[in-house]
């Protein structure tokens, strides 16, 4: 694999190189730049150093009311949707009759598309609402928790399929000894499932935490923000800063490089935690 | 053991009655894209009858608005086309970076992994900015560009399978006269096919449902599925919600037909990507 091996980066990695630093590398590094001027198209930019940081946040309080909706938001669902998952996960690998069935029903929102299941689910909720003279931009509460019901909807299943793997991973003869021992099925849940699990919870919460934060499509079609920008999450808020008037577009960057950041911060922060605790196999 | 067959028949029954939960959003606007425009928000629950049954005048009308069929044929265009180029050009990548060291590909490899955390609004603007620039704002260039985006996720689950693939193979096929693509192409991509029908699918799932990007890249002159949804919604007066209804089913049905024809490896292709996630 030595000889003349540089020849063939062209043919093997040169396509996705290029497309990457187009769509990718590119645009990110631009952007980080960009978020320190003022500029309408990319090319008119003009450096103003931190001002435009500071009128993210100084300006107008919607990004951080969009920042504290996606925290809350996020805790909501993102336990919701494991527990309920992993609940899901442990009645389907006992062998109960209909398990495909049940399976394939749980993971089926999943394919359907974020802008879709938003237009659903806002018939569904304002049909109930409907009864008691609500809809559900009349209140920031609805919005929520309709954002949380639709998030878990959608993620309930893909998460019960990675814990239903990783509970059949493990070895059938631990969980027997267990048996033989006499011990209770909550012990066998805490001290051998639980752990053994370790990677899948890992990956759920990494999955679950980071889909909550970024989640567009949907709130766009569930609530576009309404009542009053209340139940507008970051996402949609950079968004609506981009392209809501002209003039905006440096703050809008600056917001989103904030949002990038704490992204970042929080996906490793938690892999840093549940790795710690998975066990060496 | 009298005591755990009451609890599996218990548990059957509740997964049961949530599996119904689980259905009833999907049922509703099925049942409602056959009722007048109407009869719907105020009472999505009620069944048509005779008075709010309106056969198919929805969906004709939701076609027409939208240009549903177009989008449909767009929407699959781009993700056929998107699917195949990533798996191909990401698998050659990955196999790349993987077998030769070099400073170069180990960076490469840590932002590809990189790409995966960055949420898009972190580039959209300066992406559709320079996908206009460089005149990527069609269909094709779409194509190119999802490629870039879809890099990350699709180098990171094929070099994980890479690394396990004995180099002892490769070496005979180069000792028996085979160049890099040749090794490649008859060698190594036949023992990644699994890993590759695990790309395919999460890629499948993420470009055909895709909303924004697609958007602000052709938004203005081709629209794909979920475009076109959005679009019901976008124009100013009240919105045609009999129309709605039928462009919603339209736009689930391919999905739940790709889903049961296919379901043994979309899940199977969901847990593998997250294994190595």
């Amino acid at each position: 694999m030595k000889k003349g091996s540089k020849r063939w980066a062209i043919v093997f990695v040169a396509p996705t190189f290029i497309a990457f630093c187009i769509a990718f590398l590119i645009p990110f590094m631009l952007g980080l730049y960009l978020s320190f001027c003022e500029f309408r198209t990319v090319s008119d930019a003009s450096f103003v150093g931190f001002q435009n940081y500071v009128r993210a946040f100084g300006e107008n309080t919607d990004f951080l009311n969009a920042l504290t909706f996606t925290v809350k938001f996020a805790f909501a669902s993102v336990i919701v949707i494991n527990v309920v998952a992993f609940l899901l996960a442990l009645m389907l690998t006992r062998g109960i009759k209909g398990t495909n069935l049940f399976r394939t029903v749980f993971f089926m929102p999943n394919l359907i598309g974020g802008i879709v299941l938003g237009y659903i689910w806002q018939l569904i909720i304002n049909g109930i609402l409907y009864n008691y003279g609500y809809s559900i931009t009349s209140n920031a509460t609805f919005g929520y928790w309709g954002l949380v019901v639709l998030s878990s909807w959608q993620m309930i299943g893909y998460m019960m399929v990675l814990y239903i793997a990783g509970i059949q991973n493990i070895p059938t003869a631990i969980l027997e000894a267990a048996r033989v021992d006499g011990a209770s099925p909550i012990r066998t849940l805490r001290s051998i499932i639980i752990p053994s699990v370790m990677p899948s919870i890992t990956i759920c919460l990494f999955l679950t935490i980071t889909n909550s934060f970024k989640l567009f499509d949907q709130n766009l079609a569930l609530t576009a923000g309404a009542p009053s920008k209340q139940t507008q999450m970051v996402a949609l808020d950079i968004y609506n800063t981009f392209y809501g008037r002209v003039g905006y577009e440096g703050i809008g960057q600056a917001k989103a490089v904030v949002f990038f950041i704490l992204v970042a911060v929080i996906a490793l922060l938690q892999l840093y935690f549940t790795r710690s605790k998975e066990v060496e196999n | 053991m009298k005591k755990l067959k009451f609890l599996n028949i218990f548990i059957f029954i509740f997964l049961f009655a949530l599996s119904l939960v689980f259905l009833i959003p999907v049922i509703t606007v099925l049942s409602n894209s056959f009722k007048d425009k109407f009869s719907i928000s105020q009472s999505p629950f009620v069944l048509p009858d005779s008075t709010t049954f309106s056969g198919v005048e929805n969906y004709i009308n939701g076609i027409a608005d939208t240009g549903f069929v177009s989008a449909f044929f767009w929407s699959l265009f781009i993700t056929v086309s998107s699917v195949a180029i990533i798996v191909l050009f990401t698998s050659m990548t990955a196999w790349y970076i993987i077998r030769v060291k070099s400073r170069f590909n180990s960076i490469l490899y840590y932002l590809f992994v990189f790409s995966m955390i960055v949420p898009f609004q972190m580039v959209m603007f300066t992406m559709s900015k320079i996908a206009n620039i460089l005149r990527l704002d069609n269909p094709f260039g779409l194509i190119f560009i999802y490629l870039g985006f879809g890099a990350g996720l699709s180098v990171f689950i094929f070099s994980g399978f890479v690394k396990s693939i004995p180099i002892s193979l490769e070496e005979a096929a180069i000792i028996d006269g085979c160049n890099r693509l040749q090794t490649f192409w008859h060698v190594v991509f036949p023992i990644l096919k699994p890993t590759a029908i695990t790309v395919a699918i999460l890629n499948t799932m993420w470009v055909w449902n895709d909303y924004l990007l697609p958007y602000l890249v052709i938004g203005s002159d081709y629209k794909t599925i979920p475009i076109a949804v959005q679009y019901l919604k976008g124009g100013y007066g009240s919105v045609d919600m009999g129309a709605m209804m039928a462009m919603l089913v339209l736009s689930i049905l391919p999905v739940i037909i790709f889903y049961l024809s296919c379901q043994k490896y979309i899940i199977k292709g969901v847990a593998a990507g997250a294994v190595k996630g």
